[in-house]
């Protein structure tokens, strides 16, 4: 149940990344609002704030969000994935482990969007096609790559974890 | 031409230093940024694309709870004089003030006329609506063509035309009227077989980092302003902001954060002025963040034009005679790259008689600003389908008479001394040896499609510029490497391997970081194709100060002539002595010795970059929707310090041209509104618009460099409208000269064949 307090805000609690997490935000916080300046997870980027970028991907209850179109009292009971729950510096999952080294990035700010949106992907449909990749993909814009080396790390990892 | 058996780095593809924070999401980027007792800035924009600002009523907006302080062009100090800007040119700073604030008059939708700080974004939002601007809505001119009319409105009164140093007489929207001239055109088109003259016109795009603008500012009691900027250029920040504040220089630091993407697009100031300002009035430190649409409608977008080619050539298809006439819309105020337009115009070709007028003209429309390559894929856009037109006419191959014409060392170029050692004949040598050009096009695509092949080729020059650089012996043997340069897309690698490669150590030896401009000396701005050059160039210099410093110490510490110590990689050995970089780190720490150097060099780039692409595009005549089916980017790196980061500028230029060329493009109103200020109708490409690019690199070193790297960031972006425009006219017959070319103007000129 929300709890509104008298300052008019309402108090949230989500799970985030597994850990639970009860934060207070206005009524008209966007769940990036509240993510990146609430809970301190800026890896979730603003890049259009109207859901046509991808840089703000999250999965929220296992379904691929913009955050800046999910206001922030939606969260309510939500379990939440951001990049930052994808994993650690010295743990990277293979995904992350592949963007580097296929050099699927340049300025970075688009990367934390197309890892979770991918993560998302794999974890509906684990062998995608080519064109599936770039169709679920069609959402998150980069303007540093071209995409191809972007593809190149999902296609090594898809590789990587099929043949395992 | 490859270099993996000269060198032990370069050539090799490393992870880069910043890899993990950016896939972790733990890169700290200009929004991320978080200071105690933070507040939020928001700016007022005008409505109006031209108006007189006639008074500012800012009492309500104050009196919101929240509202720490509210700020209009009176609060900006008055500005006059000019001041270096980065991309080698100087910027008129009273204009970069009024650019920042709105003084007097509004010049574009979106033009910043007030700003607010409050304790929130949201309320900073709110308390906006409540400022009171009362404007006089002057007509506004969004035309090149228009804005150059004798009776056309004038954007900016003082404003006279620049030919050749002389002043114009009375006001104009056009700044400046270039010439440049080589031989003797009408003896050149006299003796040409076949003489095309088109006409072409383009819309304003914008660069489009993903990353809005962003920044904080503490402006504190003594007088010390700490500036955190998403910038292409620290050094840059810092001057445009001492002069627009009017503050002493030595009074200013400039943080730079990692940089969501730039594209020349964060050179100028936008931001940063305002939020030191608020943070003065509120004696708190601010944060202000665009939105998506105040990025689209106020900041520097790529200027749209109007362009005239001639060109002439025998019947052997031998160009006898070019001639362009280039009017570049500035947009509010003047500097549309125009020169570098007429640069770009004719680059790849020896030519002997030239004519080029350039125009730079004021129009009510954001101010532009450099976007990868400036002024150059509009200008090669026009030149290279004329000349398309002209090998068609005469029955040439296209990479043929592409071939017959190429420039080559010691050639005139416009503004320039003649061109030193040069690649473009390489890549369209590697362009006909290419698979893709050897693979015959099957002319008929997916339910029954019309499939065409393109070719195109294009220059863009490498800027030298300055940069500093502090290199640190640690204990244990590696090496702190403290940079100037920001760092857009992997500059830290290919630095650091560079100064790997020169100081003998390997590259996870070396630790770069980018740092304040407290920190190092005068660094310009990561733009003109320049870092992994001139940065490179300085770190070279700086290894070997460093290993002079250490044969320096050596000679004491082990009592031999300095002369006698030899280095080999990472070894040092003389007179029966050896030891490592590493030995010595340990033994020069016992020893309370500190090796510990700084450089600033300013490289030599006379040189540039060339590329030559060649597309397959399909054509869905029913939609006049176009698609990219196959795409081979060909581009002379000089040197590939790291071929994947060589590959993927290659590819994202691609990618933008891409965009450039079929989707992107400003729509106004005419009343000079925006009409696309969203990125759901500013169409920029998808992962499903883009194909798999296919990358030849082509290294033809560079003599100016001690490794022959060119700057190789931007030329790729130079061929593809082009190339594009003519593999749709291969597909269809149409010769398509707007962009861009979108399925509607596709549909409407299939309609009229």
């Amino acid at each position: 149940m929300a709890v509104q307090i008298a300052s008019g805000k309402v108090a949230i609690s989500a799970t985030i990344n597994g850990e639970p997490q009860t934060w207070l935000s206005e009524p008209r916080e966007t769940l990036l609002e509240a993510l990146r300046d609430r809970l301190g997870l800026t890896g979730c980027k603003e890049g259009c704030s109207n859901g046509n970028c991808g840089a703000c991907n999250v999965v929220m209850d296992g379904r691929l969000v913009n955050t800046c179109c999910v206001l922030a009292v939606e969260a309510q009971e939500s379990e939440i994935t951001t990049v930052e729950g994808l994993g650690t510096p010295d743990g990277l999952i293979p995904l992350q482990k592949n963007f580097l080294e296929e050099a699927g990035l340049q300025c970075g700010v688009c990367t934390p969007g197309f890892l979770v949106a991918t993560k998302a992907l794999l974890d509906k449909n684990p062998n995608p096609t080519d064109d599936e990749i770039r169709w679920w993909l069609a959402g998150n814009l980069c303007r540093c790559t071209g995409y191809d080396k972007i593809l190149n790390a999902i296609k090594k990892t898809i590789a990587e974890t099929t043949t395992e | 031409m490859t270099t993996e058996t000269k060198y032990r780095v370069i050539g090799t593809r490393p992870v880069r230093p910043d890899g993990v924070d950016k896939v972790t999401g733990r890169a700290i980027y200009g929004a991320d940024v978080v200071l105690p007792r933070m507040a939020h800035g928001k700016v007022l924009r005008s409505p109006h694309a031209h108006a007189r600002i006639l008074s500012v009523d800012t009492t309500q907006a104050e009196a919101l709870a929240g509202v720490l302080a509210v700020i209009c062009g009176r609060d900006m100090p008055a500005v006059s004089g000019m001041a270096a800007a980065g991309e080698g040119g100087d910027m008129n700073m009273r204009y970069a003030s009024n650019n920042v604030m709105a003084h007097d008059k509004a010049l574009y939708e979106g033009h910043a006329v007030a700003a607010v700080v409050a304790t929130s974004p949201h309320i900073a939002k709110e308390a906006l609506k409540l400022i009171k601007v009362e404007y006089e809505v002057l007509p506004p001119v969004i035309d090149v063509r228009k804005a150059m009319e004798p009776n056309a409105p004038i954007l900016l009164e003082d404003l006279r035309t620049d030919t050749g140093g002389v002043k114009s007489e009375t006001a104009s929207n056009i700044a400046a009227h270039l010439i440049a001239e080589e031989g003797d055109i009408e003896k050149g088109f006299a003796d040409a077989a076949v003489v095309v003259e088109r006409e072409f016109t383009f819309q304003t795009v914008h660069q489009g980092y993903i990353e809005p603008h962003a920044c904080a500012a503490e402006w504190r009691a003594d007088g010390q302003i700490t500036v955190w900027a998403s910038t292409q250029g620290s050094f840059a920040v810092r001057q445009q902001c001492a002069a627009i504040l009017q503050h002493p220089i030595g009074q200013l630091k400039v943080i730079p954060t990692e940089i969501g993407g730039g594209f020349g697009g964060k050179i100028p100031v936008y931001l940063e002025p305002i939020a030191a300002v608020l943070s003065r009035k509120a004696q708190r430190p601010v944060r202000m963040v665009m939105d998506r649409t105040e990025v689209l409608m106020a900041t520097g977008p790529t200027p749209g034009a109007y362009i005239k080619v001639k060109m002439g050539a025998d019947k052997n298809g031998n160009i006898t005679a070019a001639q362009g006439y280039l009017a570049y819309e500035a947009g509010a105020y003047p500097d549309s790259f125009i020169g570098a337009g007429m640069t770009c115009l004719f680059a790849p070709y020896n030519l002997k008689n030239v004519r080029i007028d350039g125009f730079d003209v004021v129009v009510n429309k954001p101010s532009s600003t450099a976007y990868r390559a400036p002024g150059a894929p509009i200008a090669e856009f026009a030149s290279e389908t004329v000349l398309d037109e002209i090998a068609e006419t005469l029955g040439i191959d296209r990479l043929a008479i592409r071939a017959q014409n190429s420039a080559k060392e010691g050639d005139w170029r416009p503004f320039g001394p003649p061109y030193t050692r040069i690649g473009h004949q390489e890549c369209v040598a590697a362009a006909q040896a290419s698979a893709h050009w050897n693979t015959p096009l099957v002319r008929e695509g997916k339910d029954g499609k019309k499939r065409g092949r393109g070719v195109a080729s294009g220059y863009w020059g490498n800027w030298d510029g300055i940069s500093s650089c502090i290199g640190r012996l640690n204990p244990n043997g590696t090496v702190s490497l403290l940079e100037g340069s920001t760092d857009i897309g992997g500059s830290r690698a290919s630095i650091a391997m560079q100064f790997a490669e020169a100081f003998g150590v390997t590259y996870e030896q070396v630790h770069p970081a980018v740092v304040d401009t407290d920190t190092v000396d005068y660094n310009d701005v990561t733009g003109g194709s320049r870092t992994t050059f001139g940065t490179g160039y300085a770190v070279y210099k700086l290894a070997k100060k460093m290993q002079g410093e250490i044969v320096g110490q050596l000679a004491g510490l082990w009592d031999v002539p300095a002369e006698s110590i030899t280095i080999d990689g990472s070894s040092y050995s003389s007179n029966g002595h050896s030891a490592t970089i590493t030995q010595l780190a340990k033994l020069f720490e016992e020893n309370g010795i500190h090796i510990n150097a700084s450089i600033t060099a300013k490289g030599s780039n006379l040189s540039g970059a060339f590329a030559t692409h060649i597309v397959d595009v399909e054509v869905d005549e029913e939609t006049g929707k176009v698609d990219i089916v196959r795409y081979t980017a060909i581009q002379d790196a000089g040197t590939a310090i790291h071929p994947s980061y060589v590959e993927g500028q290659m590819q994202g230029g691609v990618a933008q041209g891409i965009g450039w060329a079929l989707s992107e493009g400003y729509v106004y109103d005419s009343e000079g509104h925006l009409k696309n200020a969203t990125l759901l109708d500013y169409r920029m490409p998808t992962s499903l618009d883009v194909p798999p690019i296919e990358t030849i690199i082509v290294e033809v070193p560079n003599p100016t460099h001690p490794y022959g790297v060119r700057g190789v960031g931007e030329v790729p972006i130079v061929p593809p409208c082009a190339a594009i425009a003519n593999a749709i006219h291969d597909a269809t017959g149409l010769r398509l000269r707007d962009l861009p070319m979108s399925p509607s103007r596709v549909w409407e000129a299939l309609e009229k064949q």
